[in-house]
């Protein structure tokens, strides 16, 4: 069998093919060949051979998952995470596409950092694509060169980690970007309102003397970006990690305007909320921080009602000596790419009853349309032949000590888990396989 | 996560009331003029991160009086300049030996963290705004031996109750024996979330309502820095929440007036009201010694 690309084809047999974007629901083979998806049809009914089948039957077949939101750590942080561990853990989530953040060592601010995140040398297992800074080392004054970022591979500009704070810097972001239809991503965070706070406000916080970031911090930012976004036609303004009830209200008043307006939201926001906190757990400390139960109900609406684009994970790796340290100190963040599906079906889908064609759109058609990622997102005839195969029924426990990611600081180690990935295909190739 | 060393005393929210009245009874068979070995031959590590005059001198008196011997570690002239972490501080205390380390930490959750970790009892002896442990037992102390009891006590707790930890303890601690507690401060220093720590709060934002008929009444100390941050000025701070004379006979006629200090004559009380005979300042700090013993002997195991 020659394995060079152009010349192998994979038979997906028998599954549930859900394709929002195409709007099927039923029980289809999938044929793939050269990297791309050559024939979707009625069981048997494919006409072309191929070199291996999958036997998809009781399974689901899905265009393969795309997360707008994650940290690769490279550059410069390869003791937390690299693009080879990152990506591997992609692909053991079910992501076949990941859109890497430029919070790195340096931040990615240059054509150069965006061309080597992409070199193969990187090791990566799955699609990464890079989202570059929108200001120099990501300081928030002196924009970068968002055309020649695009043109060398990035699909958005953002100073994540951080918010874009001053208006004059945003509105001229915004501005540029339009011009170009480059996506920018902001972490709403008016960081004035959040000095020395590491937690939502409210009884936990305040029980454990610790101070709170309140919702407003996060609503005030998109409020005033979805007004500047009005101003310019094809401005694209993304909300990264959406978290509070008040920013949903910004959101869905964007989007009955004229300007594009789309956001995200973390698993670990419709799944936790601050309570979770307990007794100063550091594996529930990120930014923006686990919110009240009323923010938690809000995002469960608004995942199912359409306002929300995509479910994105914010992976965020850490090594232990930024985790187990005093709360108020430790870093921000936790990984998540291995436990979303798990989490969006017990919550969203056995919890909230949100159709599995719905949570497949959250991973799949809605964030592809954020970043127009052309050809994914879907399995029509020509896309790229990534798929993501999983068993919705199935039961298991995530074990954090054998997460393919470097570092391990979750707060669902040891969480029973519903709906499991059983192989990510990407580029007409199994990249992983479950025992 | 981990479950605490046997022994910690982390705080008093999660103690039960039997375990808070079993100290409280411990340390009433204290006497610190009359020394018990009881921690003969044991190592107390005084880990201070943060100044402190009556909670450091108390818990070394109370170690020395149950003749264990101390060390005192100050985050000033120790590794910990040097970036040493804390858990890393920690172990290299229970490798020298420590059987139980006493801890003061600026940040909230720092000797639950140690707890965590270290397989010898931990005593939080301040942590950030969390909890002040040791201050509410030897206040609940203190109000037992002149009240007899504290339940259905009336408590107003006057002041900076959002940063203080001594407040957080004393108001678990009191709401576990029925008080009624009256908590009364601008809202910069008292937010109404603050309703929610235990039952049976209340709020006021005026402090003659707070201590109008109260047995108790608590004032806590102002940071000017942090009136700095606000909208109050510290003359409006004083004119609207300093307890006065006049404000002390709202109360009934034998309440108590306790602070936990160090206490800012001027600010959040007068000279007289420190003084007067219902002032039970200095009582609250001779109390801190046996009920330290107390605890020290508890976190050991050698409560007899």
């Amino acid at each position: 069998m020659n394995l060079k690309k152009g010349n192998y084809s994979l038979l997906v047999k028998g599954g549930r093919l859900i394709d929002p974007a195409a709007k099927i629901d039923a029980t289809m083979d999938v044929l793939l060949r050269d990297g791309l998806v050559a024939e979707i049809a009625p069981p048997g009914k494919t006409r072309g051979t191929a070199h291996e089948k999958f036997d998809a039957r009781g399974l689901i077949v899905a265009p393969g998952f795309i997360d707008l939101h994650v940290h690769l750590r490279e550059p410069g942080q390869g003791y937390k995470e690299t693009i080879a561990t990152g990506t591997a853990a992609a692909a053991a989530g079910g992501f076949t596409s990941v859109c890497c953040m430029p919070n790195t060592q340096p931040v990615v601010d240059s054509p150069e950092w965006v061309t080597w995140l992409q070199q193969p040398e990187r090791g990566a297992v799955v699609n990464v694509f890079p989202i570059a800074a929108a200001t120099h080392a990501s300081k928030g004054a002196v924009l970068t060169d968002f055309r020649a970022l695009q043109r060398a591979g990035a699909v958005g500009v953002t100073d994540d980690g951080k918010p874009i704070l001053n208006d004059g810097v945003m509105r001229e972001t915004l501005r540029l970007s339009s011009e170009i239809n480059l996506p920018v991503i902001q972490h709403a965070e008016d960081t004035r309102m959040t000095d020395r706070c590491s937690m939502n406000d409210g009884p936990t916080a305040f029980r454990l003397g610790l101070r709170g970031m309140k919702a407003a911090a996060e609503a005030s930012i998109v409020e005033r970006d979805v007004q500047l976004a009005q101003q310019f036609t094809g401005a694209r303004l993304h909300v990264a990690h959406l978290s509070t009830a008040d920013a949903l209200k910004a959101v869905r008043r964007g989007k009955r305007s004229k300007s594009q307006v789309t956001c995200e939201v973390t698993p670990h926001h419709f799944a936790l909320t601050d309570a979770d906190v307990g007794e100063y757990d550091t594996n529930f400390k990120m930014n923006p921080p686990l919110r009240s139960d009323s923010d938690r109900e809000a995002l469960l609406v608004a995942l199912a009602d359409g306002t929300v684009d995509a479910i994105a994970t914010d992976h965020a790796p850490h090594a232990p000596h930024e985790k187990i340290i005093e709360f108020e100190r430790a870093a921000f963040g936790i990984t998540g790419l291995e436990t979303a599906l798990g989490l969006a079906i017990i919550h969203l889908h056995r919890g909230h009853k949100i159709p599995l064609s719905r949570i497949v759109e959250l991973f799949t058609a809605g964030p592809a349309r954020v970043f127009s990622l052309r050809g994914r997102g879907t399995l029509i005839r020509g896309s790229h032949g990534d798929v993501t195969i999983f068993d919705p029924q199935k039961r298991w426990t995530f074990d954090a000590a054998k997460s393919h990611s470097r570092s391990h600081n979750t707060p669902f180690g040891g969480a029973q888990l519903t709906g499991k990935v059983v192989a990510t295909i990407v580029g007409g190739r199994v990249v992983y396989r479950a025992d | 996560m981990n479950k605490a060393a046997r022994g910690s005393l982390l705080g008093i929210e999660h103690l039960g009331a039997q375990d808070i009245l079993g100290l409280l009874k411990l340390a009433r068979r204290m006497n610190p003029l009359k020394p018990r070995p009881l921690l003969r031959g044991k190592r107390v590590l005084l880990l201070f991160y943060e100044a402190s005059t009556r909670t450091r001198s108390s818990f070394e008196i109370a170690a020395k009086a149950l003749g264990a011997m101390t060390t005192l570690v100050l985050s000033s002239g120790s590794s910990i300049e040097k970036g040493e972490s804390l858990l890393d501080t920690g172990y290299t205390l229970r490798a020298v030996g420590a059987d139980v380390i006493v801890i003061r930490h600026p940040q909230a959750g720092a000797a639950a963290l140690m707890a965590r970790y270290l397989e010898i009892p931990v005593i939080n002896a301040g942590d950030g705004m969390h909890e002040h442990p040791s201050q509410a037992l030897l206040d609940a102390y203190t109000i037992v031996r002149s009240k007899k009891t504290l339940k259905g006590l009336q408590v107003a707790i006057v002041g900076d109750i959002y940063h203080s930890r001594v407040a957080r303890s004393a108001i678990h601690l009191l709401s576990k024996f029925g008080a009624r507690i009256t908590l009364c401060g601008p809202a910069e220093f008292l937010p109404e979330t603050a309703t929610s720590l235990a039952s049976g709060l209340h709020i006021t934002r005026t402090v003659e309502d707070a201590v109008h008929s109260a047995d108790v009444i608590m004032t806590l100390r102002v940071q000017k820095e942090r009136l700095a941050g606000t909208k109050i000025s510290v003359q409006d701070y004083v004119s609207r929440y300093q307890m006065t004379m006049a404000r002390l006979k709202l109360a009934k006629k034998d309440a108590m007036l306790m602070h936990p200090g160090p206490i800012i004559r001027g600010l959040e009380l007068t000279w007289e009201v420190a003084d007067c005979p219902q002032s039970a300042i200095v009582e609250e700090v001779r109390n801190g010694v046996p009920v330290r013993m107390a605890i020290l002997a508890k976190a050991l195991g050698r409560a007899r």
